[in-house]
């Protein structure tokens, strides 16, 4: 079906690029073999620049007592320790919180039913008595009342940010900038300063959490109102709409699906935060996961961190089947059970606050350390069984692929790095990719830590490689099968929310420090987000289209590759760029497990005052990887898809 | 359908509730809060609480000891060092009750901006050098002088050490001379960061277990040396002011008398706590034993602090002036 011009564009352009993109990788091999060692501005663990021992001394210069921080700080302090009181802390002079626990929980399954349907509340029910049961009832609330907290003001936040990115170009570039800022740049980097400008205390963790949780429902909401089919809006108008009505009539119902996507990964972010924040004394499970941790007890800590995955999923089932709920007036028989429904809770709530036994989660129940007898169990049965395996494939790894591409990035003079590059992005996006590669590169030179950084570049790359294949799998099959999703989606939500402390323990143990050690954590947290957004890109395939395509007899295959990827092509880009920016945002964590550069220099940072400044730095240059990749892979896409684009109009017509 | 499962199911809630009911304590009927004298001249202590058990021991005996015998009401707060320090000058925190060196922070808070002031050793002893498992420093005990280092350094070598053998550095907490001392010993090794506590210590564990050979930074005390009896390598000798240039450092890491910072706050209140918090001292040992007793044996901080007070009583004496 394909029309000659379309197969010869084929066989003539992509070759050609492929061609000079490998002459010019044998070239950079050839000059490095000659050039090895010179210019590789290397800086020792200890060793600072100016810029560094400058940035250092800023710090300490930042404003205090600024009114309008001060605000926000007590607002923020305020509407926390409410929620706090409200189901978590002994609070009002009572030795309990205002809500006890079958309080909570049927107030819980109650808005999860009223707003979603009845298998969600029955979820919600459960899932928060299976805390109870965990032994962790009063940190989990603690948690809880954070999070809501921090996802509260991120929605607040972030949902009119979204539209209007989604409404106004020029904002929408200035917002992804602001973004990719808000989600790269580690979280340690900027720990210390929040709790000089907004004291140690709930504002300073929510605010950290904050930061960190609200970028996803911006960037969802500008998606979502970006996509809507410009027919539709232009039916809207035609008909005589002004432009609000067009928002509320047609662009926001149509994007209602994404935005809720949004919310869940704010929530799912939000809740990832959860042990970091509790560096700065965040009251809830971090605390358990980060104290479990000084004495290796992965049982405790995988009991903790999975009472956080509980808490993610019910959050997310709710969520989105409050999304999916279609819009209508209740019929009456429902009012009168919203009606019933809302006297047994309040039924349940006087119960709370009136017997000890429904205030006080009992403790005679606990299955919490059993889990961690368990967990502990399985552990040191992997650890067993597959250690010797996987330090085989751990030095295979990086005999084969990391260290060679590591040598090539580290060991080349710093100009030839950034001709090389520069050079790849032009061949591979035009200017849109050469230009901001070339600043980004330049600024990166500056920051002092080129070589830090060119070890972690390397590292990150071959994870973000691993991620967007693995995600692109496991986010077609998902997106097509039904099932597979219903299966896979717990373990995508553990992948995403479980606190990669816990599983660094035995991911150490299998791996030993290692920078490979850091690519595996890395491939776990971010596979999840690339996977769902595929999926949901996927599944936002016109069913006509697919059919059609099976109609003329296309076989799956032929289907996926065709018509699914080519037309879910947006959200694959978004995939992309969220995979790797997920990968990017767990390099402090690799530092952490011995993959040092860039990741252990902000760890230092944050340790040691003296390295503040090249901490700073260093966090500075993970946001400028990530810049400078996301703008490389976007303008390739952008390329591409004019290129593919022809293609698939040939194919199908 | 699924209104009839509903109303069946919530039926059923509520004649279990009501069945449960009838019996059962009532909120406030519980005993008055403990310690009726609670804190009229003691008044509340901010506690910062270092990420490492042995800070946490030091933590649970002192506000064990507030709490209990002045009636203080301790607040605890989990903060790693620095921070800590930063809590002097913004009021929420009083006393740090485990500090190892940091002449840079004292420079900055005691000195300059004069928000704390030091309160005296706690008795321990801080160590930092290069330690072996114990296999190997048995199995090899020529390795424990840094000169016979450079003849196995094969035995070291790992994927991340580039060819030559791998010093593992950790916790990034802690100031490391590492590269420095590598490169002035000339020693055939690179230096891994293996980032944390956590990385080290599941280093060690495993280099015991399947008796793999390892090279690490470490420090006492530590709970860990209740586990796994570490051995130190033996580097050339330190000697008062041969770490000056940082860049020239060839000799080993000073011993640290760990101290003890509070708010100037909190040291001008008058409150008893203070008095308190400047005698409380006590050897390795002791921390060891109620770091053992939290990390090994899973007792909550306050019932480390209690079994230890219970066999400890001539010492907590001394500390409240009894």
């Amino acid at each position: 079906m394909a029309s000659i011009t379309g197969s010869v564009e084929i066989r003539v352009r992509r070759p050609r690029r492929a061609v000079i993109v490998g002459v010019l990788l044998v070239a950079w091999v050839a000059v490095w073999f000659v050039l090895r060692g010179i210019d590789t501005l290397t800086l020792g663990g200890q060793d600072t620049t100016r810029l560094h021992r400058w940035l250092t001394e800023e710090a300490d210069s930042f404003g205090r007592g600024n009114a309008f921080l001060d605000a926000i700080r007590i607002a923020v302090d305020q509407l926390v320790v409410l929620l706090q009181a409200a189901i978590a802390q002994p609070s009002y002079g009572r030795p309990v919180p205002v809500i006890g626990w079958l309080g909570v929980v049927a107030v819980s399954a109650y808005l999860a039913w009223a707003f979603g349907n009845w298998k969600v509340a029955l979820l919600a029910a459960a899932g928060l008595t299976f805390v109870g049961l965990q032994g962790l009832w009063q940190e989990s609330m603690d948690t809880l009342a954070l999070t809501i907290a921090a996802v509260l003001l991120a929605l607040l936040v972030g949902i009119p940010l979204g539209i209007w990115a989604g409404l106004n170009d020029r904002i929408f570039k200035v917002a992804t900038l602001v973004l990719d800022l808000m989600q790269t740049l580690p979280t340690f980097v900027y720990l210390a300063p929040l709790t000089l400008f907004f004291a140690i205390g709930p504002a300073a963790a929510t605010i950290a959490t904050l930061i960190y949780a609200a970028p996803p429902v911006v960037r969802l909401t500008a998606h979502a109102i970006r996509s809507v089919p410009q027919e539709s809006v232009e039916a809207a108008r035609s008909l005589g709409s002004t432009r609000g009505q067009t928002l509320l009539k047609v662009l926001l119902p149509m994007s209602r699906s994404t935005v809720v996507v949004g919310i869940n990964q704010t929530i799912m972010a939000a809740l990832s935060m959860v042990t970091v924040a509790a560096l700065i004394d965040a009251p809830g499970l971090g605390q358990t996961v980060l104290k479990a941790l000084q004495t290796l007890d992965v049982g405790v800590a995988f009991n903790a961190g999975l009472a956080i995955v509980v808490l993610a999923i019910v959050l997310d089932r709710v969520t989105t089947a409050a999304g999916d709920r279609p819009w209508r007036t209740a019929s009456l028989r429902r009012k009168v059970l919203l009606g019933v429904g809302g006297a047994g809770v309040l039924v349940a709530v006087w119960f709370s606050r009136t017997y000890v036994w429904a205030a006080e989660f009992p403790t005679d129940l606990n299955i919490g350390s059993r889990i961690a007898i368990l967990a502990t169990d399985v552990t040191t049965w992997v650890q067993d069984v597959f250690g010797g395996f996987t330090y085989g494939v751990r030095d295979a790894a990086t005999l084969g692929v990391l260290n060679p591409l590591e040598s090539l990035l580290t060991e080349s003079p710093w100009w030839l790095v950034v001709v090389v590059i520069v050079a790849l992005a032009a061949l591979l996006g035009g200017w849109r990719g050469a230009l901001p590669a070339a600043v980004c590169l330049g600024l990166l030179v500056g920051t002092g830590v080129w070589h830090d950084a060119m070890v972690t570049l390397a590292s990150t790359l071959l994870a973000t490689v691993v991620v967007v294949a693995v995600g692109i799998v496991l986010g077609v099959w998902t997106g097509r099968n039904h099932r597979a999703d219903s299966w896979l989606r717990p373990v995508l939500d553990a992948g995403q929310t479980m606190p990669p402390f816990v599983y660094l323990v035995p991911f150490l143990a299998l791996f030993g420090t290692s920078r490979f050690t850091a690519i595996a954590a890395a491939v776990v947290f971010a596979v999840p987000v690339t996977t769902k957004i595929v999926a949901d890109g996927i599944r936002a395939v016109p069913v006509a289209t697919v059919e059609a395509a099976n109609s003329v007899g296309s076989s799956s295959w032929q289907v996926i590759s065709k018509v699914q990827l080519p037309v879910a092509r947006r959200a694959i880009t978004l995939a992309v760029n969220q995979g790797l920016i997920y990968v990017l945002s767990m390099v402090v964590v690799g530092g952490l497990v011995g993959a040092g550069a860039l990741g252990y220099d902000v760890a230092a940072g944050f340790a040691q005052s003296e390295l503040y400044g090249k901490g700073l730095a260093a966090g500075l240059a993970i946001v400028l990887l990530g810049v400078m990749l996301d703008r490389i892979t976007q303008a390739a896409a952008r390329r591409t898809r004019k290129f593919k684009g022809t293609v698939r109009g040939d194919n199908l017509w | 359908m699924v209104t009839n499962k509903l109303r069946s199911a919530g039926v059923l809630t509520a004649l279990a509730l009501a069945l449960t009911a009838c019996g059962g304590a009532k909120v406030g009927d519980a005993e008055p809060s403990a310690g009726a004298s609670a804190g009229k001249d003691c008044g509340t202590v901010n506690l910062a609480v270092s990420p490492w058990v042995g800070y946490e021991a030091n933590a649970a005996v002192v506000a064990y000891v507030a709490t209990k015998d002045l009636g203080c009401k301790v607040v605890k707060k989990n903060l790693k060092e620095e921070i800590a320090w930063q809590g002097f000058s913004t009021g929420e925190v009083d006393v740090n009750l485990e500090n190892w060196g940091h002449e840079d922070l004292k420079k900055k808070y005691i000195t300059d901006q004069k928000v704390a002031v030091e309160a005296g050793v706690t008795g321990n002893k801080g160590v930092i050098g290069w330690y072996l498992p114990p296999w190997l420093a048995a199995a090899q005990p020529e390795l424990l002088d840094w000169k016979n280092l450079n003849k196995s350094a094969s035995l070291f070598k790992t994927s991340e050490s580039g060819g030559k053998g791998q010093l593992l550095d950790g916790d990034p907490s802690f100031v490391t001379n590492d590269e420095a001392l590598v490169k002035n010993l000339k020693l055939d090794y690179k230096v891994v960061y293996a980032g944390s506590e956590t990385a080290l210590i599941q280093a060690f564990r495993d280099a015991e277990k399947n008796k793999k050979p390892v090279i690490g930074y470490f420090y006492e005390p530590q709970w860990f040396f209740n586990e796994l009896k570490l051995v130190k390598v033996a580097l050339p000798p330190y000697t008062a002011g041969c770490d000056a240039a940082p860049a020239k450092v060839a000799c080993d890491y000073p011993a640290y008398d760990l101290d003890k910072i509070v708010s100037k706050k909190f040291a001008d209140s008058g409150s008893p706590a203070y008095e308190l918090v400047k005698k409380f001292q006590w050897t390795n040992d002791d921390q060891n034993l109620v770091a053992k007793y939290i990390a090994e044996d899973k007792l909550t901080p306050d019932a480390a602090a209690e079994k230890w007070v219970k066999d400890n009583q001539a010492k907590v004496d001394a500390w409240l002036g009894k």
